[in-house]
């Protein structure tokens, strides 16, 4: 049935139940448990080549892009039939991994900064599973003032040439594109000389590094960027106005638990990671009748509840206007805060379970390398620091920190404590 | 308190706020403290006016609300109560008054109990209260209180404590139990082998009291519903009483918050002012993401309750739970940011910081609400 020409809500509810249920395989709650070290890479390739596979054939189905133009692939309907795939997905397979940050920020900043060409070019190869972005934000020299990117762009003719390095770019050896920000102007101050590029991943000028993480993931990348050709179709905004791009990207950044391009069944688990259902926990655990781990547990449960419905009410004040797109910090810092504490729980639950295991210990065996990897969620997506200088400068008005860099040239600012204070460009 | 209200919402809340900021202003609420109580009875006849009583009841029962979810106005005026510290029994009055209201159609008997005892109430000139929590200590849903039928009679016999603004009701709603289940019973307040005894409290204008009924005998249509049958009614109604709560600590949640901020724009320390100071700004940071947290929690749990949804009392625990234990720490570290005059009586802040302790601990502490999510976390078994 269609109201206003638009499938209603209602029956694209049912057929996506129906495809989901012929479809998709249910999620495999077995734990990950490991040594912390065994990290299989045909694995994890063929988890995401799967993933790939129901990205594609949820395209087929007309269950991609819910929320995206037809002219660039996608189904034009609303957020309300976003949500109603993801209700049905609960306990289902779905591509997890491609959703951040390949939906949202980058195809976020692609529909909001791309040309119509570079739109065609890439939202429908996205929609289908063709294409898996990543974000190159941060450097070896930081991460928080990422406005101080010294990875450069230097104009040849119709195309740019890239030198530098990105870091703790999450699965950049799996992914195919990059959204980059990069130096274009030395001779200015710092948010005045950056510029947004994409770039294919996979190329000769580009090397990749994987980087092991305490949980023996080896997700994390570092890429060498050297004499990289950009054409200047692939840049994205205006020259050196790359941070009009990177406010926006890093707002995508932090709403993308309710971007309506996200696609995420509510039982993934808290902010779509890996958190495990503490009850569960419990459960392994036989500690289920204990008072004092059910007082943990109906903790974990609050915070879960409470994470979910502040960020549906940022997410509709800032629909609305009522309140400031800055807001979104307020949930980046509670979704942080909210995740260490659950992890500190879960670690609690567990017992001893979640610092030696056995197949036999179901969810309890990790918890202990969750615990180990806690703070990712306070770090990963900008830190829960720099959130907090967003909701008391921006959001309450408070006075600013100092900040000698803000009208000095970029090429004057100095950079760190050993490497003196001038670098040569 | 909702982001989006309609006009006649708004309008609602505003008559509100300004009636009280006119007619109960903070510096006076400070006077209350030795008024017997706590609160004038005209204030509180002109506030029943504004629809302080009649939300949660029906339009033919003489009732009436702004959007068609009385509950969900309500929350608008619990919150105008947080904000200012606001005197007078709002939360226990309109239990009273939404009880009697529901079981209304359900006999003749409910049906006279109502007309005679509703219009009171909602006019102001009478108050009511609702007699439910037994010991400290014990969970919530423990009642021992006993209803035992005689013939054409009940017999109630049990304490309750504490019981909000009993010594000013002129009607108890008393919740016990009859054989395995739950009755309500509406008793007069001076009806014989009722004792009120004031207990101290941290509220200023909040007086409790101590009710015990020996051999309490009163005639049959006394009870709300049948007895031992009021289980379902009894859970929903304190689902009610969280949801006022919660909204109206947030309320107060919220005003100490900008009284905090306010503070650290103007004072200064080292020559400028402490919302300079990093460790500061943090602070505030996170005070306001647990204020925005209570806000969407406590709708969101009156959202719930109001259209009865199968998440209605895991979102109304999840409220009390939060907002009790979060509310406290936004106020305590507004007293911290605030130094010694912080924990001054002079100072207004301590009005919102004592709404909000009374609130946390009443109708079920946050591990009190933190143990019924575990219960519905675990359906294999409630402890
Ligand atoms: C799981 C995970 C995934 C990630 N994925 C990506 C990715 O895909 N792409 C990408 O580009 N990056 C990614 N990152 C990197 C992440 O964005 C950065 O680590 C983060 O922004 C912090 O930068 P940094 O590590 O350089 O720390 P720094 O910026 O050096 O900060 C160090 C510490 O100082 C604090 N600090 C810094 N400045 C201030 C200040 N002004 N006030 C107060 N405190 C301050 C920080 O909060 C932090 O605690 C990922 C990180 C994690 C953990």
């Amino acid at each position: 049935m269609t109201v206003d020409g638009i499938e209603d809500v209602e029956s694209f509810r049912r057929r996506a139940r129906n495809w989901i249920s012929t479809n998709l395989e249910p999620r495999s709650n077995r734990p990950q448990a490991r040594l912390g070290i065994v990290q299989n890479e045909d694995d994890d390739l063929a988890a995401i080549a799967r993933e790939r596979d129901i990205q594609r054939q949820l395209f087929e189905a007309g269950l991609a892009g819910v929320c995206v133009s037809p002219e660039y692939g996608g189904q034009g309907l609303t957020r309300a039939h976003q949500q109603a795939l993801n209700e049905e997905l609960c306990g289902y397979e779905y591509p997890s991994r491609i959703q951040v940050p390949t939906f949202s920020p980058c195809a976020s900043v692609l529909l909001e900064f791309g040309t119509d060409a570079q739109k065609r070019a890439h939202l429908p190869a996205i929609l289908r599973g063709e294409e898996l972005w990543m974000q190159l934000l941060s450097e070896p020299s930081g991460g928080s003032d990422v406005a101080a990117a010294l990875t450069t762009a230097v104009r040849d003719g119709d195309e740019w040439v890239l030198n530098g390095s990105k870091i703790w770019t999450t699965g950049a050896w799996w992914s195919d594109w990059g959204l980059c920000l990069a130096r274009t102007n030395w001779d200015v101050p710092k948010h005045r000389g950056l510029t947004v590029f994409i770039l294919p991943l996979h190329q000769p000028g580009i090397e990749i590094h994987r980087i092991e993480m305490l949980n023996g993931d080896k997700e994390f990348c570092q890429e060498f960027l050297t004499d990289v050709r950009v054409p200047d179709s692939d840049r994205i905004g205006e020259v050196d106005e790359g941070w009009t791009v990177g406010v926006r990207w890093m707002f995508h950044e932090r709403m993308l638990y309710n971007s309506p391009l996200v696609t995420r069944p509510p039982d993934s688990g808290q902010g779509g990671g890996v958190m495990r259902p503490v009850a569960q926990v419990a459960r392994d655990s036989g500690l289920s009748e204990d008072r004092l781990v059910r007082d943990l547990v109906g903790e974990a449960r609050m915070l879960e509840i409470v994470e979910s419905r502040l960020l549906e009410r940022i997410s509709a004040g800032i629909r609305s206007g009522t309140m400031s797109d800055q807001s979104s910090a307020i949930g980046r810092l509670f979704h942080g805060v909210a995740a260490a504490r659950t992890r500190t729980i879960s670690c609690e639950v567990a017992g001893s379970a979640g610092a030696a295991w056995t197949n036999d210990d179901g969810e309890a065996a990790g918890a202990g390398i969750e615990f180990v990897m806690r703070q990712a969620s306070c770090i990963g997506g900008g830190t829960t620091e720099m959130a907090r200088n967003v909701i008391s400068e921006r959001v309450l008005g408070m006075p600013r920190e100092r900040t000698p860099d803000r009208d000095t040239p970029f090429r004057d600012v100095p950079r760190s404590a050993s490497a003196g204070s001038r670098r040569d460009n | 308190m909702l982001l989006h209200l309609t006009d006649e919402q708004e309008f609602v809340r505003d008559t509100t706020s300004k009636f009280l900021g006119n007619e109960a202003p903070v510096s006076d609420v400070r006077k209350l403290r030795d008024n017997p109580d706590g609160f004038d009875r005209s204030y509180w006849r002109r506030g029943a006016e504004l629809g302080w009583t009649s939300f949660l009841v029906r339009p033919n029962a003489g009732g009436g609300s702004v959007s068609g979810r009385g509950l969900i106005d309500l929350t608008l005026i619990a919150h105008e109560f947080g904000r200012n510290a606001a005197p007078g029994p709002l939360l226990p009055t309109n239990l009273v008054a939404a009880a009697l209201g529901w079981s209304a159609t359900e006999s003749n008997a409910a049906e006279s109990n109502a007309t005679e005892i509703l219009p009171g109430l909602l006019d102001g000139t009478e108050i009511a209260t609702w007699c439910y929590e037994e010991h400290p200590g014990r969970r919530l849903a423990d009642i021992e209180l006993e209803v035992n039928v005689d013939g054409q009679e009940v017999v109630i016999n049990g304490s309750k404590r504490p019981v909000e603004a009993a010594g000013q009701a002129s009607h108890l709603l008393v919740t016990g139990r009859t054989g395995p289940g739950l009755t309500q019973v509406i008793v007069p307040a001076g009806a014989p082998g009722v004792t009120i005894t004031p207990m101290d409290s941290v509220d200023l204008t909040r007086r409790f009291y101590m009710v015990k009924f020996a051999n309490v005998r009163l005639p049959f249509k006394s009870v709300l519903g049948g007895p031992g049958e009021a289980g379902p009614q009894v859970e929903r109604l304190v689902r009610h009483a969280l949801v006022l709560q919660c909204a109206e600590s947030v309320g107060a949640m919220e005003r100490g918050f900008e009284m905090t901020v306010e503070w650290g724009f103007d004072r200064y320390s080292f020559g400028r002012p402490l919302a300079s100071y990093q460790a500061l700004k943090h602070r505030f940071a996170d005070m306001k993401s647990w204020l925005e947290a209570g806000h969407a929690i406590s709708d969101a749990a009156a959202d719930a309750v109001e259209s009865d949804s199968d998440d209605a009392a895991e979102l109304a625990s999840a409220a009390k739970a939060f907002v009790g234990h979060y509310g406290g720490e936004v106020l305590q570290d507004c007293v911290q940011i605030h130094g010694g005059i912080g924990v001054t009586f002079e100072h207004d802040l301590h009005l919102f910081l004592r709404r909000l302790t009374v609130n946390r601990m009443v109708y079920g502490t946050p591990a009190e609400h933190r143990q019924r999510l575990a219960d519905l976390a675990f359906p294999e078994g409630a402890l």
